[in-house]
């Protein structure tokens, strides 16, 4: 590092070829949503015509696929108040469920503890798609198709959400709880009038991991619900993808519209997006 | 009763009550359900013992599936780790400015749902001689590609969709591993004289491998689970020659489409089994379970 000239000469080369290299690299990465964004003001025909690119012809492009989207007549805005609906229900519901969980696994010292807790590490690593045929079977013989609550319940108590929970959790001190107990509070007192109160953060992070994969969610959702008013943007939006009338026209702006709120959301809140997702990666 | 359920001794279990209800309910209740399921042929209901399980053996279409899932594995695990990586430790030295910007760049994404994804990348991947695709080859003088027709070719935008998608998020992986490493450790090093290459090998690395085992498992979990992917890229669950089908989506074809609900049970439990194996083989390699033994 000593020899001063050179070193910095060095050092500079490196940090501008950096640059260059994740700057392709984002470009890259950006390519496709902006070949989306373009497209969302061709019309559909000519993209079944002639493909997703990234011709700019500005004689064939107008706000015409934007005016349909906002003024046509179509079922977008349902689906997409549907998914508004289902993901703050699912956030809300997970949230209270999975940190009352988690608590109860940081705080106390009891029989069954540790078998109960590999039960959540369990879940954490058997892929959904393995109980997802049985589940649907169950979930229809308990008249619960085509019902949110077949959404929400099953993941209410949410396996690496609770996990987090509990890592946050665990850093509390015992004395926390021990004044509460002499002020008189119950054991769920505590949780709910001591314990919350510290956990925004963590609270802040999980919202927002929860919230984009209930807003994202598809698999489950195509499983489950069945009739067309209670379908949810991903839902909808893939029933536009066969290439007739003018469905093209609406699919393109409403992909890319339906990433518009997230990606404002993350432009607010970022820490706690990559906070909530890499929470599992360093601890394990 | 009330005094009971405000007990210090009872509280911890109502506290886990709704995960240990949950896991009952919705998990051991159907994983049970769904090894009852795979010994019969549920359209007839009739118990058939292994039979389920010896057609699959020479079902042909299945072993495809198979066949496919852990190709699509293999290929996220060989692009998915050592680049992030690589990227990360490049993005977290002192020469690199604003790394915050790219971070969220390549973050953006994960954001998006694999019905979006799925659809600008078959758009992308079309067969038309003016799809992005084959505009780029075009650039090196090769004709138009019809790209999900092919075995090689629709393996490839598979593995360029997975890419996108999860690269930014792999990388921000390794970046918080990376930066739970005191710096102390590397100054010291180079004090010592150690060059870049030998301050990743004999520092990043090593101390990095918590989080590599964890980006290892969550891939191999994803890598043989997937099937939206290729559902949106094939615009639903028929490829030609099935060489967009995998596992899941076999399960999903037999299960769903075809209501042969034992079999496709029988598929499910395979899945759990190879996903159970080749994790199990991971962890004991890494040597992630004498870890925890300690």
């Amino acid at each position: 590092m000593k020899p001063a000239l050179k070193g910095k000469q060095k050092n500079r080369l490196a940090a501008i070829s950096m640059i260059v290299l994740f700057t392709v690299l984002a470009l890259l990465i950006l390519l496709p949503i902006y070949a989306i964004f373009l497209a969302s003001f061709k019309p559909g025909g000519q993209l079944v015509q002639y493909g997703l690119n990234l011709d700019l012809d500005f004689s064939q492009m107008s706000f015409d696929n934007y005016i349909l989207l906002f003024a046509g007549r179509h079922e977008y805005w349902t689906w997409f108040f549907n998914s508004i609906i289902l993901t703050v229900i699912t956030v809300i519901l997970t949230l209270i469920v999975s940190s009352f969980v988690g608590y109860g696994f940081a705080a106390y010292d009891f029989k069954g503890r540790n078998a109960l807790f590999i039960c959540v590490l369990i879940v954490l690593s058997i892929p959904l798609e393995v109980v997802m045929l049985p589940l649907y079977k169950q979930i229809s013989n308990w008249g619960l198709m085509d019902n949110y609550m077949a959404i929400v319940l099953p993941f209410m108590a949410h396996a690496s959400t609770i996990f987090f929970f509990r890592q946050y959790l665990l850093g509390i001190p015992k004395e926390l709880m021990e004044a509460g107990r002499i002020d008189g509070s119950t054991e769920y007192g505590i949780f709910f009038r001591l314990i919350i109160p510290i956990m925004k953060p963590a609270f802040a992070a999980m919202a927002i991991l929860n919230g984009m994969t209930a807003w994202n969610n598809y698999l489950w959702p195509l499983l489950v619900i069945r009739s067309a008013d209670k379908y949810t943007l991903t839902l909808g939006l893939n029933t536009l993808i066969n290439p007739y009338g003018d469905n093209y026209n609406l699919l393109i702006v409403g992909c890319f519209f339906s990433i518009v709120p997230i990606f404002i959301l993350f432009i607010c809140f970022q820490k706690y997006f990559i906070e909530g997702m890499t929470a599992g990666a360093v601890k394990g | 009763m009330k005094k009971f359920f405000y007990s210090q001794k009872i509280a911890p279990y109502v506290f886990i009550l709704p995960f240990a209800v949950t896991f009952l309910l919705f998990w051991i209740g159907p994983i049970a359900n769904g090894a009852l399921l795979s010994f019969q042929d549920v359209l007839k209901d009739q118990w058939v013992g292994f039979k389920n399980y010896q057609r699959l053996l020479t079902d042909k279409i299945f072993l495809k599936a198979v066949w496919n899932s852990l190709k699509y594995m293999f290929g996220t695990l060989v692009l998915l780790i050592p680049f992030p990586m690589l990227f990360a430790s490049l993005l977290n030295s002192k020469l690199m400015k604003k790394p915050g910007f790219f971070k969220s760049i390549y973050f953006l994404p994960a954001l998006t749902s694999v019905v979006v994804a799925g659809t600008i990348f078959r758009l992308m991947f079309g067969e038309l001689e003016s799809s992005l695709a084959n505009r780029v080859i075009s650039l090196f003088g090769l004709a138009p590609v019809k790209w999900l027709k092919g075995a090689g070719t629709g393996y490839f935008a598979l593995l360029v969709l997975a890419c996108w998608r999860w690269t930014g998020v792999n990388i921000l992986y390794f970046l918080a591993g990376l930066q739970s490493i005191p710096k102390e450790l590397y100054e010291s090093a180079a004090i010592d004289g150690a060059g870049k290459w030998k301050l990743f090998t004999k520092i990043s690395f090593p101390l990095v491998k918590p989080t590599t085992v964890y980006v290892l498992t969550i891939s191999i979990y994803a890598g043989l689970s997937m099937f939206l992917e290729s559902y949106m890229l094939w615009r639903g669950n028929n490829s030609p020659n099935n060489i967009g089908l995998t596992i899941v989506g076999y399960l999903y074809r037999q299960g769903i489409e075809k209501r042969a609900m034992g079999y496709a049970c029988a598929v499910g439990l395979v899945l759990l089994a190879v996903v159970m194996i080749i994790n199990l083989i991971q962890l004991k390699v890494t040597g992630t379970f004498d870890k925890e033994a300690k």
